[in-house]
C-alpha cells in the first residue's frame, strides 16, 4: 500500500517542476501503477489544474496533453479519422473503459513500459514529446529519443503528433482479449517508406524503417526478443513477422 | 487535507488522509455497494462515476474528487433495480458481488452509447469481471432491458 | 426410471423463479462479510514466508509491537498448538491433521509466519515490516513428481494424523494411495486390437471468486466466539476452529452471510483461524479481508495432476479396458488431497460404465512445497475427464471412427451397473439423449472434423462427455427445519450455504410445492450453527439433491402434522381431510378451516407440532451427465484458438429452476474454457507464484467466451427430490477435452497439457511439421 503525506495541486508547470525535483515526490497520473507500489511518497503532484487534459488539432499536428485519458485518445474523432482508426485499435484491449478513463497518455508515455500499446502506435508516427525542464519554455524531443532516456525530473506536458499524411495500421497479439500484449506492431507508410514499431518484445517498442516489406521484416527479426510468462522469445519473433504482414495488408487496403 | 465531495447528491466536507482511496472514502460513507475485488485495476467491482464518467475508485485518490461529484449505486437505486430485476429474471445476478460495479458501468454505457451493437456492449463492459455467470445471462438481460427502455420511451 | 410414488412437481419446481435475495444483490445492499463487520474491528494482517521450505530460527516482534495502534503480534509461540485440518469435510475428515494455527516449520512461499492485529490497516502494515525473522532454509520439493519417498520430508512431525482409509504415510510425503481393479485388465488389453497409452498434465487453477476470503469475529454475551465468515461449510468451520484453538465446540458459533462466490474455495477455512485466535485471545472484535494476492497465493487452487491413461479397444470401436494412473499434488498441506484424486477415475471411467470389461485405477497424492490445493468445482473430475476423453478421441482417430460414434457405441445407459462407481446402478441417465441433442445444436455432422476458411483460419469441432456425483454417499448429511408461523407463513431453516447459486430459492420452491403455498410464504434462513440444523455444507454437488431431500421429508411431515391438527379441529379422521395449501376441508361434512386459523391455533394450547426437522444422508450419489461440443476458430499462423460456439446438453435429472441451472452451466463452461486455454498458473524456481493477481492470471472476460447454448434432457432420479440430481460441478468438465479435440481435428495435434495457449498450439504444430 502506498503512503502519501501531502497532496499538492499545482497551478503552474514551474511549480510542478520545482516540486518534482525532490526525490520523494511523485507526479500523479492515472494512479494505476502508483497505487500498487509500497512507496513512501512525501507529496503527490496533481496536474489537473494545468488543463493538460485536451487534445488539440492544428494545421500541422495533434497536441495530446499529458493528462488526456486513454479513453479520450481512443474516442477522439479527429485523431481516428486522420490515423485510420489506429488510435482506437491501440486502446480497445487495455483492461476496460473505467481503467481507460483513469489512465493518462502522459503516464503511459512517461513510464515507457515495454508492453505499451500507445507507445508502439506513437513510435510508428512522427511524434515528439514536450517537456518542462524548469526553463522559460518547453523543450521538444523526438519520442524515439525520449524512449531511450532514463526517467528524470522533468514534467511531461504533451505529445505532439505530426499530421504528415501517413497511413497507419495497428496490430497486437494477446493471449486473452484484455491482457497485456504478447507483441504489438504498428506500421505506417509515407512516401513509399514503411515505418514499423514493434513492442512488448517484451522490451520497449523500437521503430525500424524500410522501403519494402521484406526488408522491414528482416529488420524486425533483428530486434531483440525475450521470454516472459506470456510467451517465449522465438514465438514473439515469429509473431513480429505475422503482425507486420497483417498490418501492411491492412494499410494497403485502406482508402 | 480538507475536501468537499458531492457523494450521491449530498455534499460532504471533511478532513481526509491524502492517500485515502476513493473506494474507501465511499465505503466509509455508507456506500457499501462499492466493492474491492483486486488491487490491480482489473476487476471493475469498484466502478463509480466521477462527474458522470465511470472510473475505478480503487485507482483514484479521494483527494482528486475534491470539488467533484461522485455517484455510486446507492445514488441510482431506481435504475439499478430496474435493470437489476431484468438480470435477476435471467438468474444472472448469482453471487451478486460484481453486480454493483457492473451495473454502474452498464448505466454509464446507456448514457454514452446510442443503440450499441453486441460487440460494442461487450467491449464497453469488458472491464467488469464475473466468475459466476459466463456472461450470457448478462447479455440476455441487457437485450431485454434495452428493448423495454425503447418501448417505455416511445 | 420413475417409481409409482414419484413426486410430481407443483407450481414451482421446474419454474424459473427469481432468487429471493435478488433485489438486495442488484441494488448493492450491504449483505457480505466486510459490509457487516463492526467498525471497531481490529484489522488483521499476516506476515508470510518468502521461502518455500524453512524453519523459523528466531522471530523478534518487539519493534512491531511498539507501533501505535498495534493490539498484538502473534507468532507460533503465542498461539495454541493443536494439529487440525482446515478442509471443510464431514467428520472424520479424510484430510490429514497437519496444520497449526502458526507453525515454526514453514512449508511453502506464503505460509503464515506471524499475525498482526491493529486499530488500522496502516498500523498493521507498518508493524508487519518491523517483524524480524531469521529462517533456516531447508531444501524444498518443488516438483511433486519427485515427492514420493524423497529424503526431504515435508511433514516429519510426530503429531501428524490421518483417517485410516486414506492409506497415507507422512514419512513418504504421501497422503493417499488407492488401487482399484475390476476384471483382469492385463488379460483384456492383450486381446484388444488397439491399445494406446497417453500421459496428461493439468496444473493448478485459481478459483477467482470475486469476493476474496474474509471473516470477522467477536465475543458474544455468553463468552462464546462468534465467527462470521464467507464460507460454504459453517458447521465444519466450527469443528475446525475448535480443534485449532483447543476449545470446546460449544464455545463457537459460526454465521454465514451472503457469499460472493465460492466454487469450492470456501470449503476450506482458509482465513478463519486468524481472527478466531485474535478475538479469542484479546476478547476484541477483529476481521481479516484477504487481498486478491493473498487469495491467489494461498487460496485453495485446483490440484495439479499427472494422469496416465491406457485404453484398449477393438477395430469396431468397442472399448474393452481402461487403466488410469494418477498422481496429485496437494502442496504443503493435505486439504482435500486424499479425496479429490478419486474423482479423476471414479467420475470418468463410468462414462463407459456398462460396456467395458475391465478397468484399473491407481492413485497417489503427495505433498510438495507449493501452496496447498483445495476443493475447486469438479474436484478432480476435470483432470481425469480431460485425460480419458482425450484418449478416447485419439482412439477414435486411430480406428477411423467419428468421436461421436465411438461414444454412442460405448457410453453408459440407464439401468446399467457402474463397476468403477462403487457398483452403483445408473438409475437415471439420459446421456444418449444429450449426445443426440448436442449434435443437432452444434451441427456436428456438417462441421466435423474441420474446414479451412478463406482467411486461412481453420474451423473445427470437438466433443467430450462428463459426469459428476450428487453428494458424497454414506458421508454427507443434510437436515432442514420447517416451521409454521402465525398467519400461516413458513420458515425454512437450512444449514446448506447459498453461495450465489440460488439454492435458498430452489429449496423454497420444493417446500412450496409440498406445502402448496406461495413461494413468497417460505422464508429461507441460513446459516447460523446455533439455529440452523446440521448440514455438511454446500459442496460435492449436494445441496439440491441432499438438502432438497431433507426439505421434501420435513415439509411432508409438517404437512401431515397440520392435517392432524385440522382433523382434530374439524372433528374428523385425518384421512378425511383435504388440504389445498390454504384451506383444510373435511370431506365428511364439508366443514373448513383455513391454514391461517390452524397456524394461529397452534400458537397456543397443546400443539407443539409447529416445527419439524428432518434429513439424513444418502447411500448413493447419483451422477448427472452431460455432453459438450465446441466449435473453434484456429489461426494456424499463430496457434491462437478462439472458441466460437459451445453447445451443451445436460442431464441433471429434474431441472428445478431452468434459469439458474442454465446460468450454472454457462458459468461452468466459462471456467472450463479459461482452464482449457489460458489460466496458466506457474511457479518459479524458488516456489514463488508468478501469477499472483488478475493482471497476470487471466480469467475469461466477456470478450473471451464463446456463444454458449444450453439445453437439458432430464432423466428422473428416483432417489432425488422431485427427480432432481446435481448441476453445480459437472458443468466445468467438458471444455478442456472438447477444445483439445477441436484443436486435434483442426491440426492433427492432440495437446496433453493445460492450458492450450497459442504458443503451445503453435509449437505442437511446428513439431508435427518437422
Amino acid at each position: 500500500m502506498i503512503t502519501i503525506r501531502e497532496y499538492l495541486k499545482v497551478k503552474t508547470l514551474q511549480e510542478a517542476w520545482t516540486a518534482n525535483q525532490k526525490r520523494s515526490n511523485r507526479v500523479l497520473g492515472g494512479m494505476g501503477w502508483m497505487k500498487m507500489s509500497s512507496a513512501n511518497v512525501a507529496s503527490v503532484i496533481d496536474l489537473t489544474d494545468l488543463h493538460l487534459d485536451k487534445i488539440e488539432e492544428t494545421e500541422e499536428e495533434f497536441i495530446i496533453g499529458a493528462m488526456v485519458s486513454l479513453r479520450q485518445f481512443e474516442t477522439h474523432e479527429g485523431l481516428n479519422q486522420y490515423f485510420c482508426n489506429a488510435p482506437k485499435e491501440s486502446m480497445r484491449h487495455i483492461v476496460g473503459i473505467q481503467f481507460r478513463n483513469c489512465a493518462t497518455m502522459g503516464g503511459s508515455v512517461w513510464l515507457r513500459p515495454g508492453f505499451s500499446d500507445p507507445l508502439t502506435l506513437l513510435l510508428s508516427l512522427d511524434s515528439q514529446v514536450e517537456l518542462w525542464v524548469g526553463k522559460e519554455e518547453s523543450i521538444f524531443l523526438p519520442l524515439a529519443d525520449f524512449c531511450k532516456q532514463k526517467r528524470d525530473n522533468s514534467i511531461l506536458v504533451a505529445i505532439h503528433v505530426k499530421k504528415d499524411a501517413r497511413k497507419v495500421a495497428y496490430q497486437s497479439f494477446r493471449n486473452t482479449e484484455t491482457d497485456f500484449p504478447v507483441l504489438t506492431a504498428s506500421v505506417s507508410k509515407k512516401d513509399g517508406i514503411y515505418r514499423a514499431a514493434v513492442g512488448a518484445r517484451p522490451a520497449l517498442a523500437l521503430a525500424i524503417e524500410a522501403d519494402n516489406v521484406e526488408e522491414l521484416i528482416k529488420k524486425a527479426q533483428e530486434l531483440n526478443y525475450s521470454s516472459n510468462i506470456r510467451a517465449s522469445a522465438d514465438y514473439r519473433k515469429m509473431l513480429a513477422d505475422v503482425l507486420i504482414r497483417r498490418a501492411v495488408k491492412e494499410l494497403e487496403e485502406e482508402k | 487535507m480538507e475536501v468537499k465531495i458531492k457523494l450521491n447528491g449530498k455534499m460532504i466536507m471533511e478532513s481526509i488522509e491524502p492517500d485515502l482511496l476513493l473506494l474507501d472514502f465511499c465505503r466509509a460513507h455508507h456506500c457499501k455497494s462499492v466493492k474491492r475485488g483486486c488491487e490491480t485495476s482489473n476487476c471493475g467491482l469498484c466502478t463509480v462515476w466521477f462527474d458522470g464518467k465511470p472510473i475505478l475508485s480503487c485507482n483514484t485518490l479521494a483527494a482528486r474528487a475534491n470539488g467533484h461529484e461522485i455517484t455510486t449505486l446507492e445514488g441510482l437505486q431506481e435504475e439499478a433495480e430496474e435493470f437489476g430485476m431484468f438480470l435477476a429474471r435471467e438468474g444472472g445476478e448469482q453471487c451478486g458481488f460484481c453486480n454493483p460495479g457492473f451495473i454502474m458501468n452498464l448505466l454509464a454505457m446507456a448514457r454514452e452509447l446510442n443503440d450499441p451493437s453486441d460487440d460494442e456492449i461487450k467491449e464497453y463492459l469488458a472491464g467488469n469481471l464475473c466468475r459466476c455467470t459466463g456472461f450470457s445471462s448478462h447479455m440476455r438481460a441487457i437485450h431485454k432491458w434495452m428493448e423495454y427502455r425503447k418501448e417505455k420511451q416511445s | 426410471m420413475r417409481r409409482p410414488d414419484s413426486l410430481e412437481p407443483g407450481k414451482y419446481v421446474g419454474q424459473s423463479i427469481v432468487k429471493k435475495d435478488a433485489k438486495a444483490l442488484v441494488t448493492g445492499k450491504p449483505v457480505y462479510c466486510d459490509d457487516l463487520a463492526p467498525d471497531d474491528c481490529l484489522i488483521i494482517k499476516i506476515l508470510r514466508s518468502p521461502h518455500a521450505h524453512a524453519m523459523i530460527r528466531s522471530i523478534d516482534t518487539s519493534k512491531a509491537k511498539l507501533v501505535p495502534g498495534v493490539e498484538c503480534v502473534l507468532t507460533y509461540k503465542d498461539v495454541p498448538q493443536h494439529r487440525f485440518t482446515q478442509a471443510g469435510q464431514t467428520y472424520l475428515e479424510a484430510s490429514p491433521y497437519d496444520r497449526y494455527i502458526l507453525d515454526q516449520h514453514i512449508r511453502c512461499v506464503g505460509d503464515e509466519v506471524a499475525i498482526v492485529a491493529a486499530d488500522t490497516e496502516k498500523a498493521a502494515l507498518k508493524a508487519l515490516k518491523l517483524i524480524k525473522v531469521e529462517y533456516d532454509i531447508l531444501p524444498a520439493i518443488l516438483d511433486y513428481r519427485e515427492a514420493l519417498d524423497n529424503e526431504i520430508i515435508i511433514h516429519p512431525e510426530e503429531d501428524w494424523s490421518e483417517s485410516d482409509w486414506s492409506h497415507g504415510d507422512n514419512k513418504r510425503n504421501c497422503i493417499y494411495s488407492e488401487e482399484m481393479a475390476v476384471g483382469d485388465v492385463d488379460e483384456i488389453f492383450k486381446e484388444c486390437d488397439e491399445v494406446i497409452e497417453e500421459s496428461y498434465h493439468t496444473i493448478q487453477n485459481q478459483q477467482s471468486m470475486m469476493e476474496t476470503f474474509q471473516t470477522y469475529c467477536y465475543m458474544d454475551t455468553y463468552g462464546r466466539l462468534v465467527i462470521v465468515s464467507s464460507t460454504q461449510v459453517p458447521f465444519h468451520v466450527r469443528r475446525d476452529m475448535a480443534n485449532a484453538l483447543g476449545i470446546p465446540k460449544s464455545k463457537i458459533r459460526v454465521i454465514k452471510p451472503r457469499i460472493g462466490g465460492g466454487f469450492g474455495a470456501k470449503q476450506t477455512a482458509v482465513c478463519e483461524r486468524f481472527p478466531a485466535v485474535v478475538t479469542w485471545l484479546t476478547g476484541k472484535p477483529s476481521k481479516i479481508i484477504y487481498t486478491r494476492e493473498e487469495t491467489m497465493v494461498i487460496g485453495s487452487a485446483r490440484h495439479e495432476m499427472s494422469v496416465d491413461v491406457k485404453l484398449g479397444a477393438m477395430k469396431d470401436g468397442t472399448i474393452r479396458a481402461i487403466e488410469m494412473n494418477v498422481l496429485s499434488n496437494t502442496g504443503a498441506y493435505g486439504e482435500h488431497g486424499p479425496t479429490t484424486i478419486g474423482l479423476a477415475g471414479h467420475k470418468s471411467i463410468p462414462l463407459y460404465g456398462g460396456k467395458f470389461e475391465a478397468c484399473r485405477f491407481i492413485a497417489h497424492t503427495v505433498y510438495s512445497n507449493q501452496p496447498s490445493a483445495g476443493a475447486f468445482r469438479g474436484y478432480g473430475a476435470p483432470q481425469g475427464i480431460f485425460a480419458l476423453e482425450s484418449t478416447v478421441n485419439l482412439m477414435a482417430a486411430r480406428l477411423g471412427i467419428d468421436p461421436v460414434t465411438i461414444r454412442e457405441k460405448n457410453m453408459l445407459h440407464e439401468g446399467e451397473l457402474m463397476p468403477a462407481y462403487f457398483n452403483e446402478t445408473a438409475n437415471a441417465c439420459a446421456l444418449d439423449q444429450c449426445m443426440e441433442r448436442c449434435k443437432e445444436m452444434i451441427g456436428w455432422d456438417e462441421k466435423y472434423p474441420s474446414k479451412v476458411m478463406p482467411d486461412g483460419h481453420i474451423r473445427s469441432v470437438g466433443v467430450a462427455m462428463a459426469m459428476q456425483g450428487s453428494c458424497i454417499s454414506f458421508v454427507d448429511e443434510a437436515n432442514v427445519t420447517i416451521k409454521i408461523n402465525d398467519d400461516g407463513f413458513y420458515s425454512l431453516l437450512v444449514g446448506s450455504t447459498d453461495m450465489g447459486t440460488g439454492s435458498d430459492t430452489i429449496l423454497a420452491q420444493m417446500a412450496a410445492d409440498i406445502l402448496e403455498c406461495d413461494v413468497d410464504d417460505i422464508v429461507t434462513f441460513g446459516v447460523d450453527t446455533d439455529t440452523s440444523p446440521y448440514d455438511s455444507g454446500s459442496y460435492a454437488s449436494s445441496t439440491t439433491y441432499l438438502t432438497g431431500n431433507a426439505v421434501v421429508k420435513a415439509c411432508q411431515k409438517l404437512r401431515s402434522n397440520l392435517i392432524d391438527r385440522a382433523a382434530k379441529d374439524l372433528e374428523c379422521a385425518k384421512e378425511e381431510i383435504e388440504f389445498d395449501g390454504k384451506t383444510f376441508t373435511s370431506v365428511k361434512d364439508g366443514k373448513e378451516i383455513t391454514l391461517k386459523d390452524i397456524a394461529n391455533n397452534m400458537q397456543g394450547g397443546l400443539s407443539g407440532w409447529q416445527s419439524v426437522t428432518e434429513g439424513g444422508g444418502s447411500p448413493v450419489s447419483p451422477p448427472p451427465y452431460m455432453v459438450g461440443m465446441v466449435e473453434i476458430d484456429l489461426d494456424p499462423m499463430t496457434g491462437k484458438v478462439i472458441p466460437l460456439n459451445y453447445a451443451t446438453c445436460v442431464d441433471c435429472g429434474t431441472v428445478v429452476n431452468p434459469n439458474l441451472a442454465t446460468v450454472q452451466t454457462e458459468g461452468g463452461i466459462m471456467q472450463g474454457v479459461g482452464m482449457a486455454l489460458y489460466e496458466n498458473q506457474s511457479y518459479n524456481e524458488k516456489g514463488n507464484n508468478r501469477l499472483r493477481n488478475f493482471m497476470q492470471y487471466k480469467i475469461p472476460t466477456r470478450l473471451d467466451i464463446p456463444e454458449i447454448s444450453v439445453d437439458f434432457r432430464a432423466s428422473y432420479e428416483p432417489t432425488g427430490p422431485f427427480g432432481a440430481k446435481s448441476i453445480g460441478e459437472i458443468v466445468i468438465n467438458t471444455p478442456p477435452p472438447a477444445i483439445a479435440d477441436a484443436i486435434f481435428n483442426a491440426t492433427g495435434v492432440m495437446l496433453h497439457e493445460l492450458p492450450m495457449t497459442p504458443e503451445r498450439v503453435w509449437r505442437a504444430m511446428q513439431e508435427k511439421k518437422d
